[in-house]
């Protein structure tokens, strides 16, 4: 599964990263992210390319499991 | 999602009615809010620059970052980071003020201009669009200013307490702050501190739960296709416009002008209004948001946005120290000098930041 490693990045690249390993056509993603915005940001865009998004807290950054 | 999208076009249609009424409450014309102007103002009244037409501590950006500084701590999003090249950052923030001082305004304060009829915004509008499409090529090429970092509370505390700072001297006005002389410019033109103050947090609070952002809007429109941030956009324009109309209607004074020639804090030159909202467009998308965002991202403890904030307010220094800033003459020598510099600084830190191969 690939993985894209997001925390700490300014708006908007957690989502162009996603973006760009969603290239790969792969079923499942994992996105770790540390903020709220890029939660939202990477989880709208992932809504709308047909994923489904489940958000789990790990101390203070966010994983989003990305599945088709 | 829907959900979403009505909350920021309601949330924009209070950010322009609160513009226009600020206006109406004193501010100067089509300047409910200008982030640039403003900064450039506070800059002013603490001497940093001479320009005795525009001094005065604007109580907006103060509620602005204390706003949104609040409602992150209500709901823990206040979150302290910082590290994510700060000079760079310093750097873009002291360009896209001089672009923005080209313009005479700030992203939002073109949406402003707009919504008063002012056609010399349409230029400014055209160059911003430009400048932000050059700097999603750059963004899709892989540019980065790297990861930023958590840092302490107190770190991130700092900006926000200078608000503090900046209201007590704005109230208790000692005599080594500097104000417009009444009558003096548009430093002069301001509403009630109270009522600023008030409006400030009220947009502070809005743009902090909504993201809202000028360059946000459309970024993510030509870069993913989303529209959310561009609604909010749109929202304020056609709120503003309405509520001038509606307050010119009520007090017989309008506010709403259309035309190009003798508008209010504007100048007729339409290629140096584009180039000086390109620098502006440009430098924002590279700094991951409009100057407004900067504020409220301050606010939220992001020592970074703090930190190009206050290259904004160095770039608001030179730019009245330098002779850069454009007056409703139209724009001078110097500055255009400076958009040219800053529109190839811009291009050489994106380009070099979009080189490197990504780090594990």
């Amino acid at each position: 599964m690939k993985k894209v490693d997001a925390r700490g990045l300014s708006c908007p690249e957690p989502v162009i990263r996603a973006k760009n390993a969603m290239e790969s056509g792969d079923k499942e993603y994992e996105i770790l992210v540390d903020n709220v915005v890029a939660k939202e940001n990477v989880s709208r865009f992932a809504t709308h390319q047909g994923y489904q998004v489940q958000a789990t807290e790990q101390g203070d950054d966010i994983l989003l499991k990305l599945k088709k | 999602m829907k959900n979403e999208k009505g909350t920021i076009v309601l949330a924009g249609g209070v950010i322009g009615l609160i513009a226009a009424i600020l206006v109406f409450f004193g501010n100067p014309a089509n300047m409910g809010f200008c982030i640039a102007c403003f900064l450039r103002d506070t800059t002013g009244a603490l001497g940093l620059h001479s320009a005795a037409a525009v001094q005065y501590i604007r109580p907006e950006i103060i509620g602005l970052v204390l706003g949104a500084c609040i409602i992150s701590l209500a709901k823990k999003e206040f979150r302290p980071r910082g590290g994510s090249a700060p000079v760079t950052r310093f750097t873009l923030g002291a360009f896209v003020m001089i672009g923005c001082l080209m313009f005479l305004g700030c992203p939002f304060r073109m949406i402003l201009r707009l919504a008063g009829g002012d056609g010399n915004a349409l230029f400014g509008l055209v160059g911003f669009v430009a400048g932000i499409l050059t700097g999603t090529v750059f963004l899709k090429k892989g540019y980065t200013l790297k990861r930023s970092y958590k840092m302490p509370k107190l770190e991130g505390g700092i900006y926000p307490a200078f608000q503090i700072v900046m209201l007590l001297l704005l109230v208790v006005a000692p005599a080594f702050i500097h104000f417009t002389e009444p009558e003096g410019g548009p430093g002069a033109k301001h509403a009630a501190i109270i009522i600023a103050l008030v409006a400030g947090i009220i947009v502070g609070i809005l743009a902090q739960r909504t993201r809202l952002c000028m360059v946000g809007g459309i970024r993510d429109a030509v870069l993913f296709k989303e529209y959310k941030l561009l609604f909010g956009f749109v929202a304020i324009l056609v709120t503003a416009l309405v509520m001038n109309l509606i307050l010119g209607a009520v007090t017989g004074t309008s506010y709403f002008n259309p035309g190009f020639a003798g508008q209010p804090i504007a100048h007729t030159d339409g290629l140096w209004n584009a180039l000086g909202m390109y620098l502006a467009g440009f430098g924002c998308i590279l700094l991951g948001g409009c100057p407004l965002r900067q504020l409220i991202l301050a606010g939220e403890g992001n020592t970074d946005s703090a930190v190009t904030v206050l290259g904004l307010m160095a770039g608001a220094a030179f730019a009245h120290n330098f002779g850069l800033a454009s007056s409703g003459e139209g724009p001078t020598a110097n500055g255009k000098i400076a958009v040219i510099i800053g529109i190839v600084v811009v291009a050489v830190i994106a380009a070099v930041n979009s080189m490197r191969k990504e780090e594990a």
